[in-house]
């Protein structure tokens, strides 16, 4: 069906693109689409494409993005934008603004992703000639997406005029897929499977398509250039995996680096770290609330602003608990282990009871959406974000324990605290101060995880045993073991994950673990001297 | 000491205090229902709002003078998310609290923990989800999608609509996408699909690292034919899950998913600009066109004091199982549980997407099934309504089933009726 149509509007644009004025007015085209059904209306585009009107473009795309209306009163249609509480309409054609009106006198014309496709590839050879780069870059996009040799003759005559380097890159690689399926010659269609063996992963889908169809003495090189990318995606996918496992180590790193201070450092069984990087979260989403209410524009900062409000409202937190319930537990682990737990609970509930069970909407900062390809593997932005921004935590952290007074004092506390008592410094403050860091830790640590993760009641409790699994394994009171744990964890992770699937894996995973405390009780990088036996 | 103590003491309180609630209204001139919804623990974010739901029915058929001349009176209680804790609260309902029927349960491991203490104690439970079907009992109402309702028109719809030829079958590694896979499989083979087009993939409970699954079906997907993911993820993995397509720049025009498991209510913690398109399946979207439904959600939101709350499909599967006891409490002029079970079979009342649903001798439903797409507002469009479908609840593709029926209606009373052997009990030859 798809193709059928596809073929149409191409058949028709490449006569329309040799003799371009033919006249035909869109404006009746579009207020067709009032009346019709999704097969109808995957006509109407083609026919609408087919006037070779340019200024149908903006209209096309409204479609596409569900901003198509028609007028109750008289069924004209119109695409609209928001105008405060009313709708403003915009003459498809023209583009003229035509009066505003409630939002109850219109109704949207639906689309399908059968339609959208269609709307796609409709665009994609309507702006191939398109004075903006951009347009013309995303239609050679649209061509290579939904190749078809009806596009080949558009594609060429595009490729004649264009100048800037990047798009005819893009356009001859769109030409080389529509050629594939059109009836050029043999040699043609050789070097057009030599350009598109250069595409990596998308050229795949083009060349597995029509290998049962190819011309029998094409076959050897086809079945070459197939076997060239398998080859080629086979080494970028040990170097995704390795991303991947980076990737998800800077999260278990986000995650446990709160607990390597409070459980690492100071020995506190925290069952309520989680729930600090919940809080963070949670701060996260006020802080997006208040500027979407106030100053949408500050939105792309919003990370930026939540972080010391996540810092500060969880370190205070962290700090009321200490002072209220863990210092009266010190040395008692198993009892600390169940108030904490107990707190744990009762953060979740009221969390629970203040916003709600469900989850809230933290949106993605700009700068935090979309990937970049690089050779054959896929960046996220927001995952490449996350990795620098744990590293730099982490060193930060590092930064605070060694080389100032205070992290002199927390690491003298916390390895002889009657000798660092008798020295003058005051204990209790220390304590207070290093758990009320460690949680205010994992409150920017929730900053970050709300970038990727719900931001629910329940956040925290998918982190807490991942956290004290890379504590343990990278050694208690060690925060490069926790870096190493967290690191390898995540690549092992990665790695076993495509052969045995995700959930042998975390099986394996904690199995391993287990086996490899058995061997060294103290982690991979255990602590020596004194301290130790303490 | 003084705060272990003080711990203590609050923890007592607070479970007193429960149980004191529910103590203080004996009048006998209710007739108490129970609800059986989590509302604390992992489930109590899909669970609450059911519980929401359910006080509002109540509070509704109240205005309109109760049942039978009585006031209905809910008793709430919270199983916590724990499923040895819905058996233990389900027997206070009914033994401590004598409700005359419940309405709860959410996941599958909740209903199947609760299915004997409702079998040995002859009372009546409604369950609003979608499930995996493959199960029948005589004291249980299943008013949510069995698969039939759900998964196969979703599938047919990819298949016919959009030419999809090859299947990535991705879900949580628990009974309900198992055993939803499992029928699916065997569907598409049955279709013709062959073994190679189809990819099956589970994950953990609240799975959030979905880079390489998704990379994974991105390379599925350049195969040459057109691939598209139908999900079973529950719950809170859904969310990375979208983000991480969105990220990675998959769209629904080139890859799209279709869930079992994602409605308003999922969508509600997501910018969805990135996923318009991918598809939902269900009985009821809040965006149906029907007076029925405009009237429900503007109770809902009266109820709620807050018109922004969306309401989904188990909702609607409340409201079915909810209407079905009061009429058929009303026929059978009681609430005895034998009476009841047998006014309640063909019962009709009327379902949010404007026609009736009736309950079926099997204890299921019928009802139309939705085709959506997500759109940009968190809401979905609907581009698909099947005429109303019978819940089947012993699927036919699956060879353990497929000669098996369920009618409990007398004289054959028998949940698993083997039409192959003319025998009640047992699995399939």
């Amino acid at each position: 069906m798809l193709i059928r149509f596809i073929t149409l509007i191409f058949l028709v644009l490449a006569s329309a693109a040799t003799s371009f004025a033919q006249g035909s007015d869109p404006k009746p085209l579009f207020d067709q689409l009032a009346d019709a059904n999704f097969n109808q209306a995957e006509t109407l585009v083609g026919q609408i494409a087919a006037t070779g009107d340019p200024r149908v473009v903006p209209a096309l795309n409204a479609f596409s993005e569900g901003d198509l209306y028609f007028r109750k009163s008289d069924k004209a249609v119109f695409s609209a934008k928001s105008a405060g509480s009313q709708l403003e309409l915009i003459d498809p054609v023209t583009g003229e603004s035509a009066g505003q009106v409630a939002k109850g006198a219109v109704t949207k014309i639906k689309v399908n992703n059968n339609l959208r496709r269609a709307i796609r590839a409709a665009l994609g050879g309507l702006t191939l000639m398109s004075p903006d780069r951009g347009a013309r870059l995303s239609a050679a996009d649209a061509i290579l997406r939904s190749p078809s040799a009806e596009a080949l003759e558009l594609v060429e005559a595009a490729l004649a005029k264009e100048t800037d380097g990047e798009v005819k890159a893009r356009m001859e690689e769109a030409r080389a897929v529509s050629l594939l399926s059109s009836d050029r010659s043999i040699d043609e269609k050789r070097a057009a499977i030599e350009t598109i063996s250069g595409l990596g992963a998308s050229g795949l889908g083009v060349l597995n398509s029509v290998s049962s169809s190819i011309d029998p003495s094409l076959k050897p090189d086809l079945d070459k250039a197939i076997a060239s990318i398998q080859n080629a995606q086979q080494l970028w996918n040990l170097a995704q995996n390795v991303w991947y496992g980076m990737s998800l180590g800077s999260v278990l790193l986000l995650a446990a680096i709160g607990l390597a201070i409070t459980f690492g450092v100071m020995g506190i069984i925290n069952m309520a770290h989680g729930e600090m990087v919940m809080l963070g979260a949670y701060s996260t989403f006020m802080v997006q609330e208040v500027i979407r209410e106030n100053a949408p524009s500050l939105f792309d900062w919003s990370l930026a602003i939540a972080l010391p409000v996540a810092f500060l409202v969880t370190g205070l937190v962290g700090f009321v608990i200490e002072r209220g319930v863990i210092r009266f537990l010190y040395g008692r682990p198993l009892e600390t282990l169940l108030a904490t737990w107990g707190v744990s609970l009762i953060l979740q509930q009221a969390i629970r009871t203040i916003f709600g069970p469900t989850n809230q909407e933290v949106g993605n900062p700009s700068w935090m959406s979309g990937s970049f390809p690089l050779g054959g593997m896929t960046i996220t932005y927001n995952r490449m974000w996350i990795i620098v921004f744990s590293l730099t935590i982490f060193f930060a952290l590092l930064f605070v324990m060694k080389k100032t007074a205070y992290g002199l004092n927390m690491r003298a506390v916390t390895q002889n605290r009657r000798m660092a008592s008798s020295m003058g410094i005051r204990t209790p403050w220390v304590d207070a101060l290093t758990f009320a860091l460690g949680s205010g830790i994992a409150g920017i640590a929730g900053v970050a995880l709300s970038q990727i993760d719900n931001v629910s009641p329940n956040l925290g409790q998918s982190y807490i045993i991942d956290s004290f699994m890379v504590v343990v394994f990278g050694g208690v009171g060690n925060l490069w073991g926790t870096l190493v744990g967290a690191l390898s964890l995540g690549i092992l992770n990665k790695f076993l994950e495509p052969s045995v699937g995700a959930v042998l894996g975390k099986i394996l995973v904690l199995v391993l673990i287990i086996l490899f405390i058995q061997k060294r009780p103290r982690g991979l990088f255990a602590l020596k001297g004194r301290a130790v036996e303490a | 000491m003084s705060f272990k103590a003080k711990l203590g003491g609050a923890l007592l309180a607070a479970a007193l205090s429960t149980t004191a609630f529910h103590g203080a209204f004996a009048a006998d001139d209710t007739i108490k229902i129970g609800v059986l919804h989590s509302l604390s623990g992992t489930m109590a974010i899909s669970e609450t709002t059911l519980k929401d739901a359910m006080l509002m029915l109540v509070e509704e058929q109240n205005k309109k003078g109760g049942v039978l001349g009585k006031k209905l009176e809910a008793v709430v209680v919270d199983p916590a998310s724990d499923w040895p804790l819905f058996a233990e609260k389900a027997r206070q309902l009914i033994s401590q609290d004598k409700v005359a029927a419940v309405f709860g349960c959410w996941t599958s491991s909740s209903r199947k923990s609760v299915l004997p203490v409702f079998e040995e104690l002859n009372s009546i439970l409604f369950y609003p989800v979608q499930y995996e079907g493959e199960e029948s009992s005589r004291n249980i109402f299943y008013t949510g999608a069995a698969p039939n309702q759900q998964a196969i028109p979703a599938v047919d719809y990819l298949a016919s609509t959009e030419g999809v030829e090859r299947w990535v079958l991705a879900g949580t590694d628990y009974v309900y996408p198992q055993t939803t896979n499992k029928i699916l499989k065997a569907y598409l083979m049955s279709k013709g699909v062959k073994e190679e087009d189809i990819m099956v993939n589970y994950t953990p409970f609240g799975h959030s690292d979905w880079q390489t699954i998704v990379s994974d079906i991105k390379k599925f997907g350049s195969a040459g034919k057109k691939t598209a993911v139908v999900s079973t993820i529950n719950g809170d993995a859904n969310v990375p899950f979208y983000k991480e397509l969105g990220n990675q720049g998959i769209k629904a025009e080139d890859i799209p998913v279709v869930a079992f498991s994602v409605g308003e209510e999922e969508l509600a913690g997501l910018d969805t600009t990135p996923l318009v398109g991918h598809l939902a399946a269900w009985n009821y979207f809040q965006s149906v066109d029907a007076p029925v439904n405009a009237e429900f959600i503007k109770t809902w939101h009266a109820y709620t004091k807050n018109d922004k709350r969306v309401t989904n499909d188990p909702m609607e599967a409340a409201y079915i199982g909810f209407n079905a006891w009061v009429k058929a409490v009303e026929a059978a002029g009681t609430t005895d549980t034998d009476e009841v079970l047998d006014s309640i079979i063909g019962v009709a009342v009327p379902n949010l997407s404007g026609g009736t649903s009736t309950v079926m001798p099997n204890h299921h439903i019928t009802k139309p099934v939705l085709i959506g797409e997500i759109q940009a507002d968190g809401q979905f469009d609907i581009v698909q309504e099947t005429p109303a479908v019978v819940g089947d609840e012993w699927s036919d593709y699956l060879p353990d089933s497929k000669d098996l029926i369920s009618d409990w209606r007398k004289p054959m009373s028998c949940g698993n009726f083997n039409v192959a052997t003319g025998k009640c009990g047992g699995k399939g030859s």
